[in-house]
């Protein structure tokens, strides 16, 4: 199964909304969209309401993009996680890497320094 | 852009030099063993020392037949390593295993069959057992498929823990038996994610150290026995019978489904870590899932059988561990095996610690003969990765070597005490003439670990392999006819008993009975010199209704019931605060034995022995009751616990504590909850200052201490 990628830019940053699976086959483009947007420095929102499956290589993208955006100082929040994936990405360890909507709202006031975020 | 990204180095070896079957490749790297990912492709290595050839066979994930089938050119071959990269390949969607044309002739211990798809010995990741219990499809040719996987976990700051040996309390459980009961209310029943969630439990419970039954690559569904009442199919429960030595489990894994159970484990450990608390990984080296010569063929024995088996001069398999073969663990290729693997669970799943299954045949020479310097102990003993992990030998096998007290230790080894747990059982149901070996055990068992110290000592009453604690006060005889043997299966000799019906009663004064003997056994555990070890469920008196040999219960009989922490909460407290006061008290933590010392500080010897009188023990052989009294340095407490494991109440003369110190009562197992046992620290004083009265069968364990002021 593929996976659709748009960028949406709007006043308090940018929205990438992906649909499909993030796999070992499509990995690869989820980050070639994403690493320029992180480049670019705006606070970085990826909208997975439409992702059905993140395998193994799709959460270490995930993860790879969380440690760049870090690297740059740029805020990425997950939106939209599937219960399914949120449980795989509970299960094994990644979603300690990404906090959730609120949760990141409060780090923010208390922290100068970005965090990524999950948001249902 | 960061560093990671930036620093990509250009390699020379990143290019394909030949093509084989339509795939780009080039000589791969001999080391490390097994498929790693490299730059354009994954490097697939494999030894064989009689292989005439070798083949890469390639499946799509979940595919019967093969996508590729590339045997290693002859130029790949380095020494007796066929070593290959192969480029293009999508990691995370391919299954591979190889195929080792050679001779067959098992006179001289070769079984090569080319028609056979064999599983790497060294793949990290296995599937086709991906979810616990779900019937396999037994007419594929190629049933545990390896599979190439990424060790990039990102652990933050974790590390093993190392935790001084004398300071852990280990709880040995089973991972899919700890939340499987519907009773468990976690998100995923039986599984890393599951235990995971139960983790708040063993924080409170105390316990500092799990220690986990097999958790390698095994296939449940390799018993062929039913149960003869019902005629419910019978699963390998416990697992000890190891397919693939480096691959977690993954029917344990929630995420097994999606070949993530290595995260799902990783993610358990560090969250263990964060709680304070050590892995220890039970581990099987004694032999594999191969069987004999009825046995499948797996990995091993068509990639190398001579080398990887003891096999007899006229080539059957030397069977020391009683399951049909033994793994030849003193061939140097074999050694480097077991090595590579122990590094494996250290490095990259930080482990830390073993239990080795029958480790006396780690001990055994290739024709089977015990060795007095077995070459692989010592390499596990003194190797870098290794150098902090708890190593813990089960010191005995199934072809009659006992090494208990003797093991060969290079000042490493720790061992299962079998004689602390035979002597401890046979002085709480009331035998004659105990009493001395008692004290020995209770001190560390001195007489087996004289230059050890005490944490050679894994002290444990109870564990997976016999009765719970439960069954040893409820069963005189083992009742295993679930199991599908007619009671034969199982030892015999328990040391059990029922405290007057067998079974379950409505006898409240029975039952009774039983509580204060579990609660005699936790207080004599706790207060052992030796690391104590619990097994999972007996802080809630759990039952396997006299089953002691639940290898093939995956059903209520072995799992937790978590409904029993609340119906048992007055032994679980009695757990609990026995724990706490252990790791209050250092002196019942002493790495080096008593000597029967004076302490300065306080004018008493490090350890005194007692009876009904003080200073006066009775070893005669009618004796059932036993005092001891520890004396610590400096402001330690003294502490001293009584054993009366006679039918009659004893009056107790207690030894007179130096000037401003008094006794208090911390715990007596014949008193009623909530009066059994008190939060360390929070002791009474006794009113009668130098006596005690200690009921029949009943343990009173008393703290000499200045009196708190407010109290």
């Amino acid at each position: 199964m593929s996976l659709n990628v748009k960028e949406r830019r709007n006043k308090g940053g940018t929205v990438l909304v992906a649909t499909g699976e993030i796999n070992s086959e499509t990995s690869g483009q989820l980050l070639q969209s994403l690493l320029p947007l992180v480049r670019e420095g705006r606070p970085l929102r990826i909208d997975l309401t439409a992702v059905t499956y993140v395998s193994s290589a799709g959460l270490r993208t995930l993860l790879v993009v969380y440690r760049e955006a870090q690297h740059a100082g740029v805020a990425v929040t997950l939106y939209g996680v599937s219960e399914e994936v949120r449980f795989v990405m509970s299960a094994t360890g990644f979603l300690d890497f990404f906090e959730t909507g609120e949760a990141a709202a409060a780090q923010s006031k208390a922290k100068s320094t970005p965090k990524t975020a999950v948001a249902r | 852009m960061s560093e990671a990204r930036s620093e990509q180095v250009l390699r020379v070896d990143a290019y394909p030099t030949h093509e084989v079957g339509g795939y780009r490749v080039r000589a791969g790297k001999p080391f490390p063993f097994g498929a790693n990912v490299v730059p354009g492709g994954v490097s697939f290595s494999v030894f064989s020392d009689q292989a005439s050839s070798m083949t890469l066979v390639i499946f799509k994930r979940g595919e019967s037949e093969p996508m590729a089938e590339l045997e290693f050119p002859e130029e790949f071959r380095t020494g007796s390593v066929f070593a290959m990269t192969v480029f293009g390949l999508d990691h995370e969607n391919i299954e591979y295993g190889y195929r080792a044309d050679g001779p067959y002739d098992p006179v001289s211990g070769h079984r090569f069959d080319a028609r056979q798809v064999l599983s790497d010995p060294y793949a990290r990741l296995i599937s086709g057992r991906d979810v616990w219990g779900v019937e396999p499809d037994r007419s594929r040719g190629y049933q545990y498929r390896s599979r190439v996987c990424l060790q990039d976990f990102d652990w933050g700051d974790d590390t093993p823990l190392r935790l001084p040996a004398e300071d852990l309390v280990v709880y040995e459980t089973h991972v899919r038996g700890f939340t499987r009961h519907p009773s468990s209310q976690v998100t995923a029943p039986g599984t890393f994610a599951g235990l995971r969630e139960k983790i708040p439990y063993l924080k409170e419970l105390g316990v500092n150290c799990i220690e986990l039954l097999p958790v390698f690559e095994f296939d449940e569904s390799d018993n062929m026995r039913s149960n003869p009442e019902t005629g419910e199919h019978l699963f390998d429960y416990w697992g000890y019978n190891t397919v693939s030595f480096f691959a977690p489990k993954a029917g344990y894994a929630a995420t097994g489904r999606y070949g993530m159970q290595g995260d799902e484990f990783r993610t358990l450990i560090k969250d263990l870590h964060a709680a304070g608390i050590e892995v220890i990984l039970d581990v099987v080296f004694n032999h594999t899932a191969e069987g004999n010569e009825q046995g499948p063929t797996i990995s091993f024995k068509g990639l190398d059988n001579a080398t990887y088996y003891m096999l007899t001069p006229e080539g059957y398999y030397f069977n020391f561990s009683g399951t049909g073969n033994t793994v030849n663990c003193n061939h140097p290729v074999v050694r480097n095996f077991v090595l590579d693997c122990l590094r494996h669970w250290v490095a990259d799943y930080h482990i830390d610690g073993f239990r080795f299954d029958l480790a006396a045949i780690l001990g055994r020479a290739l024709d089977g003969t015990p060795l007095p310097n077995p070459p692989l102990l010592e390499l596990l003993a003194f190797d870098p990765v290794l150098r902090h992990t708890k190593l813990i030998a089960e010191a005995w096998d199934a072809g009659g070597l006992y090494e208990v007290g003797n093991f060969p230790a290079y000042g490493r080894w720790a061992e299962w005490n079998g004689k602390y747990r035979d002597t401890v059982r046979s002085f709480l149901k009331g035998d004659p003439g105990v009493t001395g070996e008692l004290a020995t055990r209770i001190a560390g068992s001195p007489d087996l670990y004289s230059t050890r110290g005490t944490s050679a000592s894994v002290n444990f009453i109870t564990a997976h392999d016999g009765f719970t604690l439960a069954d040893l006060v409820s069963y005189n005889d083992k009742h295993n006819e679930a199991n599908g043997e007619g009671n034969n299966d199982g030892g015999n000799d328990n040391a059990s008993w029922n405290c007057g019906a067998e079974g379950p009663t409505d006898d409240p004064e029975i039952n009774r009975l039983r509580t204060r003997q579990m609660k005699n056994a936790l207080a004599i555990l706790m207060t052992s010199q030796g690391i104590p070890m619990l097994l999972s469920g007996d802080e809630v008196a759990r039952t396997q209704q006299g089953n002691n040999n639940t290898y093939c219960q995956d059903n209520e009989l072995s799992w937790f019931d978590w409904s029993q922490v609340d119906e048992n909460a007055e032994l679980l407290r009695f757990t609990r605060e026995m724990i706490a006061f252990r790791g209050r008290h250092r002196e019942l933590r002493s790495t080096s034995h008593p000597t029967g010392q004076v302490r300065e500080s306080l004018g008493l010897p490090d350890i005194s022995w007692h009876g009904e009188r003080a200073w006066q023990p009775d070893w005669s052989a009618e004796s059932r009751l036993l005092a001891v009294a520890r004396c610590g340095t400096g402001d330690d407490d003294v502490v001293y616990v009584a054993m009366n494991s006679h039918w009659e109440a004893h009056d107790l003369e207690l030894p007179a504590l130096p000037h401003g110190r008094s006794w208090h009562l911390f715990a007596d197992t014949g008193a009623e909850a909530p009066h059994d046992i008190r939060t360390p620290g929070g002791e009474p004083e006794l009113e009668n200052a130098g006596k005690y009265l200690i009921g029949p069968r009943s343990v009173v364990i008393l703290v000499g201490r200045t009196p708190d002021p407010e109290l």
